[in-house]
């Protein structure tokens, strides 16, 4: 018999006085913690009116940063949608020596600091690189570095499903005379899609607001390789408290809505 | 097609954390050994120990109170606080520090409390644990979903008091998604950089954590003091893959 079904009043007083305090608790931490900092952000940054919020949002040097994150972030979505699938095909459905050794290594990204990761690529391709390869202060070396951060989330994501993933219909399929990219194109790729597309939709969330990798490759050149939360770090260490907030706010409106998009597709999914 | 995937791990991944070794370890142990034993890394280690110490446990605490809430309890806007328990992995690092200014800093909301916050320890705590609030209810969430709750309903029956129902039923059949949560959150803890560097002021031998330090080396081009540090950090990261996987893999 499950507690759930059973009526508000059949239940002891003492567990509903634990259930009120719990939810209590958890409510006024993430007020405390987290809530009142983000309103705070928000507020300020209409301090000086919507005219003040305006002018910084579109400043051309905000405009610049922001156009040069979400291109640098939807390429590096895209890009390991397509690496993770393929990284997480060869995980389950392949074998060789090393496998597990690998798949462990996979979560490396999310376990290394972000600043040290921003030290990693630069010691292979940076001023002193030991293949000759350079990307630091470019673009494309902000784009290796979102790459390095976001890995795991495709792979992590798809990996179950293609693990649970019927195999029989893969094969039916293939005796029935589908091509392999028949097969790919018709059974696979429909079967996976949803966790490629919540992983990438992760990997460019993460990607926006990414901060410590980024900070030393880039070099922060304004019009050029400087990111939104680079640019918001510099309003902070300005003194600009109302600039930095406004595109603050603009960056969390960014994230929340993808992590909105992602938690309405899911649902209606499950239904 | 693994050719390709283990190319794009290795020019990735694999090679420049294994060159940072590497680099780290080519003029032998005992450089690296007294760079990372100066007096400001040593207080470094301990400041990112200590905030850690501090954070952790409090989020351990917080997410299984919150995970008991959002399966156990029973109240409107469950959606909405399960959604609001994610929004730390939404918000930029840097967004996370100019928050926490806001509020503490020098104008901000709370700005006279009768201790410094921003540009000291207590601001350092807060910046972690809000960046690694979600993990170990996250991790606790899908496990308390699993197991139901007849084990919890029969000993409450029998005569259970609620907290021994916790500590003898809740407790011990979570114990493993907390354990992992942990482990996720430490790691975050331990590596957290964009939010602490805006809030911490980043005083040498104060307020400067590891990753802090490593930065502070690096623009300062002490490049082999700045690898030994990141290394330092790499192996904790290492050991936490490991922690990771054991528990992973562990006989159900």
């Amino acid at each position: 018999m499950s507690a759930r079904a059973l009526p508000l009043p059949f239940r002891r007083p003492r567990e509903r006085r634990a259930g009120a305090l719990g939810l209590g608790v958890t409510t006024l931490w993430l007020s405390l913690i987290v809530l009142l900092p983000l309103a705070a952000v928000v507020a300020r940054s209409f301090d000086g009116g919507i005219s003040a919020f305006w002018t910084a949002v579109t400043a051309p040097e905000a405009v610049a940063a922001l156009r040069f994150t979400l291109l640098a972030s939807l390429a590096v979505a895209a890009l390991n949608a397509v690496m993770g699938t393929l990284v997480a095909w060869v995980l389950v459905r392949d074998d060789f020596r090393g496998r597990r050794i690998v798949d462990a290594f996979i979560d490396l990204p999310f376990a290394l600091p972000t600043i040290v990761a921003g030290i990693t690529l630069l010691a292979l391709y940076g001023p002193n690189s030991p293949v000759g390869i350079n990307v630091a202060f470019t673009q494309l070396g902000v784009a290796m570095a979102l790459a390095f951060v976001t890995l795991p989330f495709v792979i992590r994501s798809v990996q179950p499903v293609l693990r649970e993933a019927d195999r029989e219909m893969e094969e039916a399929a293939a005796s029935l005379g589908a091509s392999p990219f028949q097969v790919a194109r018709h059974v696979v790729i429909p079967t996976i899609a949803p966790a490629v597309i919540s992983g990438a939709a992760l990997a460019f969330a993460r990607a926006v607001g990414e901060f410590g990798s980024v900070v030393l490759i880039s070099g922060n050149i304004p019009f050029h390789t400087q990111v939104s939360s680079v640019y918001v770090f510099k309003l902070i260490e300005s003194d600009d408290p109302i600039g930095a907030a406004a595109t603050s706010v603009v960056l969390l409106v960014l994230s929340l809505a993808v992590l909105i998009g992602l938690r309405v597709l899911e649902r209606r999914r499950a239904r | 097609m693994r050719t390709v995937a283990l190319g794009y791990l290795a020019v990735l991944l694999l090679v420049p954390v294994g060159l940072v070794f590497w680099r780290t370890f080519q003029h032998g142990i005992a450089p690296v050994w007294s760079s990372i034993t100066t007096p400001a890394a040593i207080h470094a280690f301990w400041l990112t120990v200590e905030v850690a110490a501090i954070a952790v446990p409090l989020n351990a605490i917080f997410g299984v109170v919150a995970a008991l809430a959002i399966v156990r309890g029973r109240f409107a806007g469950k959606p909405l606080l399960d959604a609001l328990i994610d929004l730390p992995f939404a918000v930029s690092p840097v967004v996370i520090g100019l928050s926490l200014v806001l509020v503490f800093g020098r104008t901000g909301w709370l700005a006279h409390l009768p201790f410094q916050v921003i540009f000291s320890v207590p601001g350092i705590v807060l910046a972690t644990i809000f960046v690694s609030l979600p993990f170990v209810a996250r991790e606790v969430v899908p496990v308390l979903r699993e197991i139901g709750d007849e084990q919890e309903q029969a000993a409450l029956t029998l005569g259970a008091s609620g907290w021994q129902t916790f500590w003898r039923i809740t407790l011990p059949s979570i114990r493993w998604g907390l354990v992992y949560g942990v482990v996720l959150a430490t790691a975050r803890a331990i590596g957290e950089f964009g939010a602490v560097s805006v809030v911490s002021g980043r005083i040498a031998g104060q307020t400067e954590t590891l990753t802090l330090l490593v930065q502070r080396r690096f623009e300062n081009f002490d490049l082999a003091g700045a690898y030994a540090a990141s290394a330092l950090l790499a192996i904790i990261a290492l050991a936490t893959l490991l922690a990771m996987t054991v528990i992973r893999r562990r006989p159900a």
